[in-house]
């Protein structure tokens, strides 16, 4: 992909107040990058009678602009769209200076929609590719974000992640009044469904590989403990109700296990649990607090939180039972460690003299990178395809949830219009 | 009726007099309510003890409080405060300490929730363990002050249920907390 000479500048601009009412999620794009990619995005026509229930073509030009990589052109500066892929003629779209063009229809059929849609690479005067998608009827919102990630990938060569999702901890009210629920989105905040409600603590979601099932601690009974919970069926269980504390629950890259911290010997160390047996594995043996553990996307190694060494740094450690190895050297702390979908490199929050903000490890070089500048910035979380981080951070004392771009220049903050939101945690696609 | 509710009427009459001799001071509705309120109160006390005292019953024994509502007593402090990622209990907490856990000692039966709490810098599952790791350290102050260990329960709240807002240091203090919390009382 032609990537530009990049250079932070504020974009400052309200982006989506995300249509129906349910939303509960505004985005909003701080910080781009100059030489983003114009692209135009024509009005999905729809052939069939009334109209559609979603502005498909709306919905793909704000994703591409979220991402940080795209600046889409305003619907009133396009030429008239072509019906098809035979009316397509480059310098019409060149003199608006479009460099890439999305043109779509829609058709539905019983109860399904057929979207059908072209890439064109404006400057090369040629077709990238045409796509055609059924959804069903109501989920065509779902149909668009689809539609975003195919043609992300043909622009930028890079899978796209707009049709994952993201799981975060909502609160609202204050003291005894406080209210804990556990909400699944879409990547761009919309369609927000509450998959449980507590007024006790809940923390820490994390996602199955198969993205069907959530892990997250629930304090429902007075105490930390481990909960699964099938996103569509609504199933759930404990798997986790040890004495002492029971968290920071996550799933091995093939499913099959979850490593979790559990301080049921006294000091909270790292285990692996079958799910299949129920069976438990003890991971770390310190006297130490060892927790936070993510895993390396072969499933070999298991990156941790441990102040073995007096602050909270972070350590890696290869399965079964290697030696722990720290991987963190720069700032007074460091944890929460979170693994590209690459394997290569590592965000944490990194604590110091401003605050707890987001780092990212090579772990190759070992050469760190601060991509945020907040003061409680935390909880960071890979989208599947690795571009973009979410995370928790706060905007004035309250709790909103920040994205950032891997090379730290693409800045958003989506922000709950009642309470406070955190903890997100991005689905696998 | 109890004493304490007696020494505070008899404080309520003494303050209420001493307002009554300050010279053109009204009393205001609220004043006339609780002085009525204390009357009534003070009458229906010296019913009880009257009879009480028919029935032969020792009046000290009936009227004594219960030194967990004794807001006089170290009893009636509950909150042990923390520095910064410290699990280390200041001294200045240790009496508190010796007589929560010379009260469990003398109340086998009692049982007694020790809540660790954080402050919002750091983690929020390292906090998880931070919070557990400071009730434990005042587990092991009140074992060794005469608690059992089956009297004392653990839980970490992390920083997941702060009683300060601000982003400032006296919020973070307020918050870097153990709660004592009596689930029975004797």
């Amino acid at each position: 992909m032609k990537r530009r000479s990049l250079q932070v500048w504020l974009l400052g601009l309200l982006l989506l107040a995300v249509g129906p009412a349910s939303a509960v999620l505004e985005v909003t794009v701080t910080e781009g990058v100059t030489g983003a990619i114009p692209v135009a995005v024509t009005p999905f026509v729809w052939e069939g009678p009334g109209s559609a229930s979603e502005d498909v073509g709306q919905i793909v030009g704000a994703n591409l602009v979220r991402s940080g990589l795209f600046d889409v052109i305003a619907r009133e500066r396009l030429p008239q769209a072509p019906d098809g892929p035979d009316g397509f003629l480059s310098e019409r779209w060149a003199a608006v200076g479009a460099e890439y063009l999305v043109i779509g229809r829609m058709r539905p059929e019983e109860d399904r929609v057929l979207i059908e849609f072209h890439v064109f690479d404006v400057l090369a005067n040629q077709r990238l590719g045409g796509f055609r998608i059924p959804v069903p009827a109501e989920m065509l919102r779902r149909g668009a974000h689809r539609v975003s990630d195919i043609v992300y990938e043909q622009i930028t060569g890079d899978k796209g992640a707009f049709s994952a999702r993201i799981a975060y901890v909502g609160v609202v009210g204050q003291g005894d009044e406080r209210r804990f629920t556990l909400e699944v989105a879409d990547s761009d905040g919309a369609n927000p469904r509450t998959l449980f409600r507590s007024n006790q603590p809940i923390m820490s979601p994390e996602w199955a590989p198969d993205a069907r099932d959530l892990v997250y601690v629930s304090f429902e009974n007075r105490r930390s403990e481990v909960f699964r919970h099938n996103v569509e069926t609504g199933a759930r269980s404990r798997l986790a109700g040890f004495s002492g504390i029971n968290s920071a629950p996550t799933w091995s890259p093939d499913g099959k296990r979850l490593a979790l911290s559990l301080s049921r010997d006294g000091t909270p160390n790292i285990y692996v649990m079958d799910l299949q047996s129920g069976d438990l594995t003890q991971v770390t043996r310190s006297n130490s607090i060892d927790t936070e553990p993510a895993w390396s996307p072969d499933g070999e190694v298991l990156y941790f939180t441990s102040d073995r060494a007096g602050s909270p740094q972070i350590y890696q450690m290869r399965l079964p039972s290697g030696p722990a190895q720290r991987l963190t050297f720069e700032g007074s702390s460091a944890g929460a460690a979170t693994v590209s979908p690459d394997g290569k490199s590592l965000v944490y929050v990194q604590g110091g003299e401003g605050g707890l903000r987001l780092a990212r490890l090579d772990l190759e070089t070992r050469r760190v990178t601060l991509l945020t500048r907040g003061r409680y910035d935390k909880s960071p979380s890979f989208a599947p395809n690795g571009s973009m981080i979410i995370y928790s951070t706060t905007d004035r004392g309250r709790g909103i949830l920040g994205s950032v771009s891997r090379d730290g220049r693409v800045h958003q903050r989506l922000a709950a219009r009642l309470g406070e939101v955190r903890e997100p945690a991005w689905s696998p696609l | 009726m109890n004493a304490t509710i007696r020494w505070g009427l008899v404080l309520l009459m003494a303050g209420l007099l001493a307002a009554c001799a300050q010279p053109k001071r009204d009393l205001t509705e609220a004043e006339r309510q609780a002085m009525e309120v204390a009357a009534a109160e003070a009458e229906a006390a010296e019913r009880a003890r009257r009879e009480a005292e028919a029935r032969g019953l020792g009046v000290d024994r009936d009227l004594r409080v219960d030194p967990l509502d004794d807001p006089q007593s170290p009893l009636a402090e509950r909150l042990v405060y923390f520095d910064f990622d410290r699990d280390t209990v200041r001294s200045e907490f240790i009496p508190m300490l010796e007589a929560h856990s010379r009260y469990l000692s003398q109340n086998p039966g009692a049982r007694l929730r020790l809540e660790g709490h954080t402050d919002e810098r750091g983690t929020r599952e390292y906090n998880l363990a931070l919070g557990e790791r400071r009730a434990q350290a005042v587990r092991r102050i009140m074992n060794l002050n005469g608690a059992r260990d089956t009297q004392l329960d653990v839980v970490s709240y992390g920083e997941e249920m702060p009683v300060a807002f601000t982003q400032t240091e006296e919020s973070w203090a307020r918050n870097r907390r153990v709660e004592l919390v009596y689930d029975v009382r004797r």
